[in-house]
């Protein structure tokens, strides 16, 4: 069974049909791109998919669990994390504690727990220390552990926010234009993590980009969206070679 | 604690536990030092007859200022919404603990037994309309959410000063008209009489309940800002989206919030209420006006910083008192120093202006302390 | 009979309350700042007719002008020496300067004038209006609000509207940065809608004193808080949104206060904008904001 079912997805913003009839399938561990011209809808694809927006009609499922109607906290939990497009970080905590906000349905214990000290605060803190930390260390932001989110240049910033999506454990990774901003060297590294991501923790990623080096490079498959509705699917070599996908970006 | 790897100077402490103590602990340790050595002051100062009867009378004041501080920083630091309802929350709690105390100081005459009951009662009657006025507060945001924080408290003083409340052999009576509207029979006593308050309350509070309140209520704040749930919290205050993106569920740590402040508000509120024999409600104590005082020693002292609180709301309870000589002229300097400190604080020129003056040694320290705050998000 | 009668004097509270909520809404949307003085504002008003008129012996259109003018000085010199150096601090900060400048007005007038009740001697002469056999009585000051404060409205909303000034005010509250880079000087605008909001805020508080004649310290103080109500519950930001929600707010209070109890009218009208805002929570006329994720 495939892991994320999405049948028919839509939405309308008072009578503008944002995406329309969206259909995507994506195997366990697979490397998709959602790519399309701006203004696309990708990115409120992202939205129903972790359920800022509730999808007007059609379905989607993770697991088999279906998930739209949803809360955001639910789908998460469900087993979806995010990045997003404008970096959302929580910028007066140190990067540690982003990345251990990202456990906090992971490691629980309650605030009775926390406020007389009991032993399960010391234990499951000591887990989350050791569990981030390593998480840290993939992204190469170890030293930074201490250092406020806002103070971290602006590369640091995106990495900081996939390792906080990973730190919730998903099953499904959604990051939306990882390398907005990054140069090629920056780029090529975050090629990288992805793919060392996606091996280690068995992650399966969608991802929405611009930039074709990054998406020809990892992607195995790329759905492209123009208007709101599927313009081609399919192998990622394929589908960029497509004229109608060249039109789409070039224009006529 | 100390044996624990807690939060980290260097990262390789955290993946090698290391027996040290981390900078949120130390923290923790200084602000919670500097109240245990200024209590030990005073009841020295105190043993040995140097103290003022001014200086004296202040000390149950500035521990319920404190405590009200310190739990309104909670939610203007920690969650980073404005209230402007604190006071509210705090009549709540000096009218429901006193009409406790009242009911009960024939049932049970040990004090020891029923001041502690009276602060549970005046905790959780609080800690109630705190979980009611966070239900709007969930949809509200900003200056909507301060006008409803603030027209709570308004409505909590005027209902207050209307009510009349009395009990027999039947139970509990309540009228919002008169002490005869409550037909009360021959055995029963009126307790709340509408705009003279409750009269007739022990006068148990002290400096050292005060103390052991301060100390409870700041080490509970600090406890829950180090931990899961303040990071939670602080999450949502940083960013509501990207917190609901990975799993927390704003609405409980919102009300969470409000009912954990507004419980110890209620204790503040109790302690001010067994602190005088008669408990009215009117502007000057229970209106607006205490809210803002409350408010404003939390932005002085540092948004989201305890230790702040704590130092600002002992300095501003005790500026007034001290400026007792300039009597005419007190409120009156007290507005302007508010005014100049904000206008330093936040003005970018004249405070670099200002650092160009000062000695050196002193930015640093401030600079320090400026960082060191900043470190954890909201610490000690 | 009885009806009419608390709804129009309702009606005229309620002009009162529209006149200080218009200031604290055109603040707001300006300055994008809660000025908690505003409500002081009036108080000042009140006693500058006080002692031109009272204790001088003036004329009242001497008083009248006099607390327009002075009130008016006022606004700008507070906005010139409080907030203008707070324009890039937070909310939080600013709001506290203001409870600074509240206690500063206040505590100058206690300095001045005492502690005790002044009785202000009302500046409207038009005799009151008895009708269906003296079953309905409307007051002079009744009269003299209403009207006052629907030529008022009327003149502001044409200003907003169809003047350059209240152009540049419209564009500097929709966006600041950009009305400064069309050439609007955004300083002058400030100090205009301070100036225009404080002259509002002295009308106010002559009416008011004129309707209601004690004196105090703290006359302003109430007022000014259930304006700043009526100005959240109509839609902070919005000019008819504070006329309604001034209007509606004395209504209430008014009607509430003679139906209900009077003892606690306050607490009714607080009560109701609790409710309002948990329905409606931009208030009756705010602008819906969403956040682009």
């Amino acid at each position: 069974m495939a892991l994320l079912e999405v049948k028919n997805l839509s939405i309308s913003f008072g009578g503008l049909r944002a995406v329309d009839g969206l259909n995507l399938t994506l195997e366990k561990g697979m490397l998709y791109g959602l790519i399309g011209p701006n203004g696309a809808g990708k990115t409120t694809v992202f939205n129903m998919l972790t359920g800022v927006y509730k999808p007007t009609f059609g379905t989607f499922s993770l697991d088999g669990e279906t998930l739209n109607g949803k809360k955001p906290a639910e789908i998460n939990q469900a087993g979806i994390a995010r990045t997003f497009q404008n970096i959302r970080l929580f910028k007066k905590l140190s990067v540690l504690d982003n990345v251990k906000s990202g456990m906090h349905n992971i490691n629980k214990y309650s605030a009775f727990e926390a406020i007389f000290r009991l032993p399960r605060y010391y234990k499951a803190e000591k887990e989350m220390n050791e569990k981030a930390m390593e998480l840290l260390s993939v992204f190469e932001l170890e030293k930074e552990a201490n250092t406020l989110a806002d103070n971290l240049p602006y590369g640091k910033q995106r990495k900081l926010e996939i390792a906080r999506a990973l730190a919730t454990n998903p099953k499904l990774l959604l990051l939306d234009e990882p390398a907005a901003g990054m140069n090629p060297s920056e780029t090529q590294e975050l090629m990288d993590t992805i793919r060392f991501v996606r091996d280690k923790f068995d992650m399966t990623v969608l991802l929405i980009e611009h930039d074709m080096h990054l998406v020809s490079g990892i992607c195995e498959q790329v759905t492209v969206l123009n208007f709101g509705t599927e313009l081609a699917k399919g192998v990622t070599k394929d589908v960029l070679n497509n004229p109608e996908v060249i039109k789409a970006y070039l224009g006529d | 604690m100390g044996n624990t790897v807690q939060n980290n100077n260097a990262p390789e402490n955290a993946l090698k536990p290391r027996k040290s103590i981390s900078p949120a602990f130390r923290s923790k340790l200084i602000t919670c030092g500097m109240v245990v050595a200024l209590f030990i002051i005073v009841e020295i100062l105190d043993g040995t007859g140097n103290m003022s009867n001014l200086f004296s009378g202040l000390l149950v004041p500035i521990c319920y200022y404190v405590i009200a501080a310190l739990s309104l920083n909670l939610v203007v630091g920690i969650l980073g919404e404005l209230s402007l309802g604190h006071g509210g929350f705090m009549c709540v709690g000096a009218y429901a603990s006193a009409f406790f105390t009242i009911a009960t100081q024939d049932i049970i005459t040990d004090v020891w037994i029923r001041f502690p009951l009276a602060f549970l009662v005046g905790g959780l009657t609080a800690a109630i309309f705190g979980i009611l006025i966070g239900i709007p507060v969930l949809r509200l945001k900003g200056d909507y959410l301060a006008i409803v924080t603030l027209a709570f408290g308004e409505i909590i003083k005027n209902v207050v000063t209307a009510l009349y409340v009395g009990i027999d052999g039947n139970g509990v009576h309540f009228s919002t008209t008169s002490t005869d509207a409550l037909n009360l029979a021959e055995d029963g006593k009126v307790i709340i009489k509408g705009a003279l308050g409750i009269t007739g309350i022990p006068k148990s509070s002290n400096v050292i309940v005060g103390f052991v309140l301060v100390m409870i209520t700041l080490i509970v704040c600090l406890n829950i800002i180090d931990s899961r749930t303040g990071r939670a919290i602080m999450s949502i205050r940083d960013n509501r989206i990207a917190a609901e993106s990975i799993g927390i569920n704003v609405t409980k740590h919102k009300l969470f919030v409000f009912a954990i402040s507004a419980f110890f508000a209620g204790l503040a509120g109790t302690l001010y209420s067994h602190n005088l024999s008669g408990l009215t409600a009117n502007t000057n104590n229970f209106g607006y006006n205490m809210s803002i005082t409350i408010l404003v020693i939390v932005v002085l002292g540092g948004i989201g910083s305890m230790r702040g609180s704590v130092i600002a709301a002992i300095i501003l309870t005790a500026l007034p008192e001290m400026l007792r000589g300039f009597s005419e002229y007190r409120m009156l300097i007290y507005a302007v120093v508010l005014i100049v400190m904000m206008i330093v604080n936040n003005n970018p020129t004249i405070k670099a202006k200002l650092s160009m003056i000062a000695p050196k040694v002193l930015i640093a320290k401030f600079r320090n302390r400026k960082k060191n705050n900043v470190q954890k998000g909201a610490e000690g | 009979m009885e009806f009419l009668s608390y709804l129009i004097s309702g009606l005229s509270l309620g002009s009162i309350y529209a006149l200080i909520a218009l200031g604290y809404t055109m603040v707001y949307g300006i300055a994008k700042m809660l000025n908690f003085a505003h409500g002081d504002i009036i108080m000042v008003g009140g006693f500058i007719v006080f002692t031109l008129c009272t204790t001088l012996g003036l004329d009242s259109i001497w008083g009248i002008l006099g607390a327009i003018v002075g009130c008016t000085i006022l606004g700008v010199i507070v906005e010139k020496v409080a907030y203008k150096p707070l324009r890039s601090a937070s909310p939080l900060a600013v709001l506290i300067t203001a409870i600074g400048v509240s206690y500063l007005l206040q505590n100058l007038a206690l300095l001045i004038f005492g502690s005790g009740t002044k009785t202000f001697t009302s500046v409207v002469t038009i005799p009151k209006i008895s009708l269906f056999d003296d079953q309905l009585v409307i007051t002079g000051e009744t009269i003299v609000t209403i009207i006052v404060s629907v030529i008022i409205m009327v003149g502001l909303v044409f200003f907003v509207n169809k003047t350059k000034p209240g152009h540049a005010m419209r564009a500097v509250s929709e966006d600041r940065g950009a009305a400064q880079l069309m050439g609007i000087n955004v300083n002058a605008t400030i100090s205009l809608t301070f100036a225009i909001g404080s002259a509002l805020a002295a009308v106010a508080g002559i009416l008011m004193c004129s309707a209601y004649p004690s004196l105090t310290a703290y006359t302003g103080a109430m007022p000014g808080i259930k304006a700043f109500v009526a100005a959240v519950f109509g839609g902070i930001g919005s000019i008819p949104g504070a006329m309604v929600g001034g209007i509606l707010l004395g209504v209430f209070e008014s009607l509430s206060r003679a139906y209900i109890s009077s003892q606690l009218s306050d607490a009714i009208v607080f009560a109701v904008l609790i409710i309002i805002l948990t329905i409606k929570p931009t208030g009756l006329m705010g602008k819906k904001i969403s956040e682009k994720v």
